[in-house]
């Protein structure tokens, strides 16, 4: 028998594998396919103080190897995720759940993180500063030193769970970022969100995405993401949660020895909806076949 | 939803560059007219949505038109190889609205899903009218398969070469129906709603992610709040389209 066990500040997970925010709804649409409680946890959609329509459509390119998005987080707002989601997820599911928080200025993270702090479902909260679809906010906050501690701090004074930071890959230089959302007392890192990208539709000329650009995700930018972790594992001592394009057991042990504590799987839930099932099943035997008993015993170990 | 496993046993040309494909496997996943199923198409990322055009026990037919390189590569499959079907998806048309008299409109490749809508309507013992719109007469095809599901059919062609000159709206004019149910491109939907005296449903196309609710790639305003066109689309009612 592996183990396969991981721990997030303190939040035992019976396994490292998390659907990503934005690929799994509030949970409903799996678990009318399969059990999620096998899951280590997952990351619902990012929400906002108020309901939000996102953005125009087409929201939707296919790009090689991945998707092209610009939803725009889409949601139904905090208190309906409080009065409805919740509620809902409850019933399907018995483990904590990640609260993926997004805003378009610090109050807005610290309105929607005090309004959900009390909700004994959610174990942590994922700090979204690096949302490429919105136009004020989201992303802009990530991508300076500054902003990005302004958000983790202020976010950390309202709550009394951990606060992971997600982090955009669309900046020079990620590990100033990581060490400034560190520095401002973050629990943990979550990286990376989608890479900036943009398809034009050859008959009209003119881009396929409504909103012009979009978050360019899955397998293609696996590597990018790895790349990222480890990087950033070298500079921080807190936990990071690895995201981008992973699709099988092989590619979560090496982002974990990459650095990661624990693994997302974003958009290779829309492709093969059962994927993360898959992987929970598959990990117990590509970590036998590599020799590994301990899950934790790898983290980092490409270092 | 389900998800499985179905091998080709048919992909023919209908009309030009228009494809019937008929899939072998479990067809259980499939419980409405006018839903669709999402297919995985090797070498490329995200599956194409593709209307239920027929259901039998243990066999699926789509019609499809080539129009870029997923549909492209679907032309050239032959029959024995397998394809990865999400299948089910999407809410379909609402028959217990049909009254006694319903009438299909299909514009193009709008058309398929009327096929098995019209043989359901027509197994309720409904009289059923329908009305295939196209541009020119060599793209016609499946009016004789409407005929004989007993259905009365009437085609249009812009240039008049079959059937009757003009669009869609113009031999729904003169028709006498309770009820109506189109699927087809934008502008032919707009002169619909410019033209039509009863409820109906409109079955609509988007860009979609996953096809089945997960990512919100598709959602449309509606006058009852926002909608996946996936989830609880692609039929929507008269009433609630914001046009
Ligand atoms: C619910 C639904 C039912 C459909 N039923 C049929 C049908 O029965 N017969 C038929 O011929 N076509 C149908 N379509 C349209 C069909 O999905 C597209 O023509 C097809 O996806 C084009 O793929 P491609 O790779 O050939 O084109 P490309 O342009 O190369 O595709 C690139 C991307 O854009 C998407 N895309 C392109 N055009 C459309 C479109 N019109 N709607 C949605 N996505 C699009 C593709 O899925 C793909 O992700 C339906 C669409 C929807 C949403
Ligand atoms: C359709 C879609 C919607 C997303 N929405 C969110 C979101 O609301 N919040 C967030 O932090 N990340 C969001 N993401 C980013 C993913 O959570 C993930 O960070 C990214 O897609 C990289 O992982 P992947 O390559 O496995 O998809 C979204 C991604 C996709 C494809
Ligand atoms: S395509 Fe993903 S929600 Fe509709």
């Amino acid at each position: 028998m592996v183990d396969t066990k991981v721990k997030l500040t303190g939040w035992e997970l019976d396994n490292p594998i998390i659907p990503a925010s934005g690929t799994f709804g509030y949970g409903h649409e799996f678990a009318e396919l399969y059990d999620i409680n096998c899951l280590g946890t997952f990351s619902f959609k990012g929400t906002t103080r108020d309901p939000r329509f996102g953005n125009p459509t087409p929201r939707i390119a296919e790009a090689s190897n991945g998707i092209i998005n610009s939803v725009g987080l889409q949601n139904p707002g905090v208190d309906a995720v409080i009065s409805n989601e919740l509620p809902k997820l409850a019933k399907v599911f018995n483990k904590k759940v990640i609260a993926n928080v997004s805003g378009f200025c610090v109050e807005d993270y610290v309105y929607t993180c005090s309004k959900l702090n009390d909700q004994e479902q959610i174990g942590i909260f994922e700090v979204n500063i690096s949302c490429p679809n919105v136009h004020n906010g989201g992303m802009a906050l990530g991508t300076s030193c500054v902003s990005a501690a302004q958000v983790t701090s202020a976010v950390k004074a309202v709550t009394d769970k951990p606060v992971y930071v997600k982090l955009s890959p669309n900046v020079t230089d990620v590990v100033e970022i990581a060490k400034a959302c560190e520095d401002a007392g973050a629990d943990g890192l979550c990286l990376i969100n989608t890479l900036m990208g943009m398809r034009i539709n050859l008959k009209t000329g003119k881009p396929i995405i409504a909103n012009k650009v979009g978050g360019y995700s899955g397998p293609a930018v696996y590597p990018v993401a790895l790349r990222m972790v480890y990087q950033v594992y070298d500079k921080v001592s807190i936990p990071i949660i690895g995201c981008g394009g992973v699709t099988c057991a092989a590619e979560v042990l090496e982002m974990m020895m990459a650095g990661a504590t624990a693994v997302e799987v974003g958009a290779a839930n829309l492709i093969n909806p059962y994927v993360c099932r898959d992987i929970v099943e598959a990990l117990p035997a590509e970590m036998e076949k590599y020799g590994i008993s301990k899950l934790t015993d790898i983290i980092g170990g490409a270092h | 939803m389900k998800q499985g496993i179905f091998t080709i046993v048919q992909n023919e040309l209908l009309a030009p560059s228009v494809y019937r494909m008929v899939l072998q496997g479990d067809t259980t996943g499939f419980t409405a007219p006018g839903q669709f199923a999402d297919i995985s198409i090797p070498g490329l990322y995200l599956r194409r949505p593709i209307s239920l055009c027929d259901v039998t026990d243990d066999k699926l037919t789509f019609i499809y038109k080539v129009v870029g390189v997923g549909t492209d590569a679907m032309s050239t499959m032959d029959p024995g190889q397998e394809l990865d079907l999400l299948t089910g998806l999407g809410n379909g048309f609402d028959m217990s609205r049909s009254g006694d008299k319903p009438v299909l409109i299909g514009g193009g490749v709008g058309v398929p899903p009327m096929y098995y809508l019209a043989k359901q309507l027509i197994a309720q013992g409904r009289q059923v009218s329908v009305i295939l719109g196209f541009n020119t007469a060599d793209e016609v095809f499946y009016s004789q398969e409407f005929a004989d599901l007993g259905a009365n059919v009437t085609v249009t062609t812009v240039d008049g070469s079959l059937g009757t000159k003009g669009y869609v709206t113009d031999a729904l004019k003169d028709m006498d129906y309770s009820f109506f149910y189109a699927c087809g491109p934008m502008p032919m939907f707009r002169a619909v709603e410019a033209v039509a005296e009863t409820d109906g449903q409109y079955s609509f196309e988007q860009r979609m992610g996953c096809g089945f609710g997960a990512c919100m790639g598709c959602s449309m305003e509606t006058k009852r709040g926002p909608k996946r066109v996936c989830k609880e689309g692609p039929v929507m009612d008269r009433e609630e389209i914001i046009w």
